[in-house]
């Protein structure tokens, strides 16, 4: 009985620390500051998208949700593809080779972007990839391209070789078996993967901040971060850019949680 | 029961006569030579931005180069001696982020495996909870660090309010604006933002433990601390190594949420080893800001080993 009571009390006030400041952010960010300050708890008295507008085109959001949705549109995909051409080749190659390569590409999971941020500059300067979207995405690509390895391809590695074999017995050549065995049935680590991967490049902070230098190209998390200097206690105005930046995330959440869940726990237990 | 064993041996036999088969018929076919070309895009990949600069972080770090330059010198470990010795913004950022880490993860880990406790089994409420509980994982750093920024400022955030609507105005304070306390409320946040995560992981291990074993200690009269003690936290060790593992490295690299919360660079509470070396990149000494990074590459690996030490986390039966 008391364990019950303190079981239920426990969980509510929980849920209540996680819904009440969502809450506030998304009426907040239809007030204004005194609105704000005077009953954050309060429905917005208005729902004039004022704060949207000033964000989007007064502060020039727009152009940083565009710029996100361009690099995540493409890191991801590309991710995906080169991540899954390689779990494929480790599910289907023996021995040594395939632990070789596998072990080579997962390895990298263990070095911290931040640990290597001077040389991949340099490296960026060298080849023309600052200050522009296409870095970005090329970051992106490396940093997960490790973990995606890794769920695809131990995921792939479970398909039973027999599926692979039958396909070669008929002659067909690897990339058709890869293109229409390994990847039709590996469609639902690949969904918990590309999850995982859209949140991750969605919200990437350090490489934009480490490489963009023009405001055109900047991200929505950066373009959020400059934010917090400009505006230090216009708190509606940041609370705008907070849902502008969250909803494609939050959007997919709702519909596909079941792969968020799969996805971002199969990203954890990689330790 | 003898029928269902006798058709299970029925079907494996000619099982294993096909494995027979087709390792006979394996052998002589080796393996398709176009396969090595699959890893190859993943490979050059890693090589190049990845195996590479990790390595050449090395180089830099034992020189004075300031990154623009085409001259610098080798300085040996003086970088490294300057770290421990003669920089006090580095020792402090240094204290900080040992210290944030040990509050993450200790109360991240017991949080998360309470909540996982109070939400295994899958009846429909526990469902929408997990759900909620899971949700902050997946907003950007800075959204989370801006929508804590509002709770705690010190004249209009919701911590104030709540506690002044309460009557207990005599525990309203400046949260992030006390520098004794700053980095305590920051975890606070962290474990906000990714307990749920955790919580996750912790129920798959929790719903793998059989049931059996809980009606057998019942029947022997052991309690529920007791059950806890012998039961559930030696068959979650596999889950509270990934738990502890994974959150050490989430909050050594806690860079974009102090970042969002304390602005850039953040104040000299707040700072942890990722932004301190990004602010000494920033001020472009590029070679101690290399071996800033080994650094902290190391103290990763030596926290990660310690905790396994500690712990004792090797999973059962592995």
């Amino acid at each position: 009985m008391l364990a019950s009571i303190s079981r239920r009390g426990i969980l509510a006030i929980y849920a209540v620390i996680i819904i009440v400041p969502i809450t506030v952010v998304l009426f907040g960010s239809f007030k204004s500051t005194q609105e704000l300050f005077e009953g954050p708890f309060s429905l917005p008295q208005s729902l004039a998208p004022d704060n949207f507008a000033e964000v989007i085109g007064g502060q020039d959001l727009g152009s940083s949700f565009l710029n996100s949705v361009i690099v995540t549109g493409i890191s991801v995909p590309i991710t995906l593809f080169i991540a899954s051409l390689a779990g494929y080749a480790v599910a289907r190659l023996r021995g040594f080779a395939s632990w070789a390569i596998f072990g080579f590409l997962v390895l990298g999971m263990a070095i911290p972007a931040q640990a290597n941020m001077v040389p991949l500059y340099v490296l960026f300067g060298r080849m023309g990839l600052l200050d522009n979207l296409t870095g970005l995405i090329v970051a992106n690509i490396v940093s997960t391209l490790p973990i995606a390895v890794f769920i695809l391809g131990g995921f792939m590695r479970t398909l039973p070789k027999e599926l692979y074999e039958a396909c070669s017995i008929d002659g067909t050549g690897p990339w058709r078996t890869y293109v229409s065995i390994a990847l039709p049935l590996s469609a639902p680590s690949i969904a918990a993967a590309a999850i995982f991967l859209f949140v991750i490049h969605w919200n990437e902070l350090l490489y934009p901040l480490l490489f963009i230098q023009s405001p055109g190209n900047r991200t929505l998390p950066l373009a959020l971060l400059s934010f917090q200097g400009e505006f230090q206690t216009n708190y509606p105005l940041l609370f705008a850019g907070v849902i502008l930046a969250s909803l494609p995330v939050v959007v997919a959440y709702v519909f596909l949680q079941r792969y968020f869940v799969a996805g971002i726990t199969a990203g954890a237990s990689k330790g | 029961m003898s029928t269902h064993t006798g058709t299970a041996a029925k079907r494996k036999a000619p099982d294993s006569t096909t494995e027979a088969e087709s390792k006979k018929r394996r052998s002589p076919t080796r393996v398709n030579p176009a396969l090595y070309l699959f890893p190859l895009p993943a490979v050059a990949i890693i090589a190049v931005f990845l195996v590479m600069p990790t390595l050449q972080a090395f180089q830099y770090a034992i020189t004075d180069w300031n990154g623009f330059s085409a001259a610098f010198n080798y300085v040996g470990v003086d970088n490294f001696v300057r770290a421990f010795t003669k920089d006090s913004l580095f020792t402090n950022a240094l204290t900080n982020n040992l210290k944030f880490v040990l509050l993450v993860v200790i109360a991240q880990t017991l949080f998360s495996l309470l909540l996982a406790l109070l939400l295994t089994r899958n009846s429909r409420g526990n469902v929408v909870l997990r759900a909620l509980f899971f949700f902050p994982t997946i907003l950007s750093s800075v959204s989370v660090a801006f929508i804590w920024k509002f709770i705690y400022d010190p004249n209009f955030g919701l911590a104030n309010s709540a506690l002044g609507a309460i009557g207990l105005d005599g525990l309203q304070g400046s949260y992030l604006g006390n520098n004794s306390q700053a980095l305590y409320w920051v975890a606070v946040t962290q474990v906000w933002f990714h307990a749920g995560q955790m919580m996750v992981v912790y129920i798959a291990g929790l719903q793998a433990i059989p049931r059996e074993l809980y009606e057998a200690a019942e029947m022997d009269g052991a309690n529920k601390w007791q059950q806890f003690k012998s039961i559930t936290w030696p068959f979650v060790a596999p889950a509270t190594s990934i738990v502890v593992a994974y959150t050490t490295v989430q909050s050594f690299k806690a860079f974009d949420l102090i970042l969002g919360i304390a602005g850039n660079p953040p104040k000299g509470s707040l700072d942890i080893l990722s932004t301190r070396i990004y602010s000494t990149f920033a001020n472009s000494e590029f070679g101690y800001a290399a071996a800033q990074s080994i650094i902290f590459m190391g103290m990763i690996a030596l926290v990660t080993w310690l905790q396994r030490r500690l712990l004792r986390l090797t999973p059962k039966g592995e």
